[in-house]
């Protein structure tokens, strides 16, 4: 069992599903995944889920269309690891699955914490900053017109 | 007497390669990029992954690109390929509440908590044709506002809600599990969530011109767009394996809360009502047909006259997907030698009893 809470693995687990798979394979160094053997509880696999909304966004749930998503489970360090990424990418949730493992393991929890999911947090946090104050800029000013009687 | 229709193989065969080189036009100029048309081609993308009912930008792309850029054939593909990619689950109900807006505009009121957020909007461009664009499209780089947004901008609606003077929209008891359109067939009368779903996979054609109906006279609307936004929502799943919640990715939706007068009825007073779209990407014009089409077919729940096309759940309900309607439309070209010679000798038949007829009469 994962010694961590839940709401923590949650957080990394988040953080790995909203990092572009090119980064996150920067991130991981490779000795560190050199280290262990992966033995693969589930591979890489792409499938569907369906999307639910609610009709006018608080009432009764209906199924709005599928996304595509790829889930992968290892064993690894003594952990399991879990990754469910939305998209077709299967190395996306095969880092995402290493990652989580090792996140669990005492031995490197704290030093992937600092070295990985920190700085993609703020890496995230960042990106959506900018978007933010970008699309701040084409909020309406009214001012009114005053009338000259 | 049968003839049986056998052969054309080779001219298959030639003809799908015709087909490609078609496609791939002149080979002097490069070819498109499945990152090009994801990153160029956003609104294209978007509905074709709407109405494919699979969101996946780059398996849209592909579609796209297959298709030579025809939406409806593209959405046909990706139909057919999600067909081959077994169901994990469903995701929580997507919280749109909580999405990061990159636009957000009402038509009812000009102060809405959080202001008019216009966004990538074509909105207030002048169609006129930019033809720098024809040359290089180099874009400026967006200004930056001091401040970002607040990260949850508040419902436009919940202004009229917290007086009273709109329906509220709430989860029936026990909030129950939808039908899902993929797994069993349309029936009627169909409930609003079987709606909603044939709805937001339904042609955007079709569901622009029933809106429009609407809006002309063609059944009880007068509608207002009470609030429109657009951006990015996260993903939530259960799986089983874990036990608990996860956020696997965020997608982009626009949603449209439509208001809609209601005089009442012998139980409900005078109040506002809604019509309700949503639907995947940048997607507006679809959104907002929608929510205009599911408040017309909300006519017999709220005891209005039936009288307009867009009211009548079978007709519209029938013929909103243009996947089903562009293979039966199309499937007459394909051969019918057997039922038209049938036809034929028929009138043949029919033609020689007239003339002798006609001759007898004379």
């Amino acid at each position: 069992m994962t010694p961590y809470p839940i709401p923590q693995r949650q957080h990394w687990m988040r953080i790995l599903a909203l990092t572009p798979p090119e980064r996150l394979a920067e991130v991981l160094s490779p000795a560190l995944l050199a280290e262990h053997d992966a033995h693969w509880l589930r591979r890489p696999e792409t499938g569907l889920v369906m999307l639910r909304g609610r009709a006018g966004g608080t009432g009764a749930q209906f199924n709005l269309g599928e996304a595509s998503v790829t889930r992968a489970s290892v064993s690894l360090a003594g952990q399991i690891g879990h990754a469910w990424v939305r998209g077709s990418n299967a190395q996306h949730a095969e880092l995402a699955a290493i990652a989580d493992a090792l996140l669990q393991c005492p031995a490197h929890h704290a030093d992937l914490i600092a070295s990985v999911i920190t700085p993609l947090s703020a890496e995230l946090a960042e990106r959506r900053a900018t978007a933010s104050r970008a699309t701040a800029a084409s909020k309406v000013e009214f001012f009114t017109m005053v009338r000259g009687d | 007497m049968y003839v049986a229709v056998k052969g054309g193989e080779t001219a298959i065969l030639n003809s799908y390669e015709l087909l490609a080189a078609e496609r791939r036009g002149d080979q002097d100029t490069p070819e498109l990029t499945l990152a090009q048309i994801k990153g160029q081609m956003r609104l294209a993308l978007a509905r074709v992954m709407q109405e494919g009912s699979l969101y996946d930008e780059e398996l849209a792309a592909l579609a796209l690109k297959q298709a030579s850029g025809d939406a409806t054939e593209a959405v046909f593909l990706l139909r057919a390929f999600r067909t081959t990619l077994p169901r994990l689950g469903y995701s929580l109900p997507l919280d749109t509440a909580a999405m990061r807006v990159r636009r957000r505009v009402s038509g009812t009121f000009k102060d809405v908590p959080g202001g008019q957020v216009l966004g990538p909007t074509p909105d207030y461009t002048q169609r006129l044709l930019d033809f720098t664009l024809a040359a290089t499209g180099n874009a400026p780089k967006p200004m930056l506002a001091e401040q970002p947004l607040p990260d949850v901008l508040p419902c436009v609606l919940d202004v009229l809600g917290s007086e009273g003077l709109i329906e509220p929209e709430r989860p029936a008891d026990g909030d129950p599990a939808p039908k899902d359109l993929t797994r069993e067939p349309l029936m009627f009368p169909a409930d609003r969530a079987t709606r909603l779903q044939n709805l937001a996979r339904g042609d955007e054609g079709y569901l622009l011109g029933l809106a429009y109906s609407t809006q002309r006279g063609y059944a009880e609307s007068h509608p207002f767009a009470g609030e429109i936004r657009m951006g990015e929502v996260a993903v939530t799943v259960c799986p089983e394996e874990l036990g608990f919640e996860i956020e696997i990715g965020e997608i982009t939706l626009t949603e449209c809360q439509m208001i809609n007068q209601f005089a009442g009825s012998n139980t409900a007073p005078p109040q506002f009502t809604r019509g309700y779209g949503l639907s995947f990407g940048e997607g507006e014009r679809k959104a907002m047909a929608m929510a205009l089409v599911d408040r017309s077919l909300r006519a017999s729940e709220l005891g209005e006259d039936i009288h307009a096309p867009a009211q009548q759940q079978e007709f519209v309900l029938y013929h909103t997907d243009s996947v089903e309607a562009s293979g039966f439309v199309q499937h007459l070209k394909l051969p019918h030698y057997v039922d038209f010679q049938a036809e034929l000798s028929l009138i043949r038949t029919l033609r020689k009893q007239f003339d002798t007829q006609q001759r007898d009469e004379a």
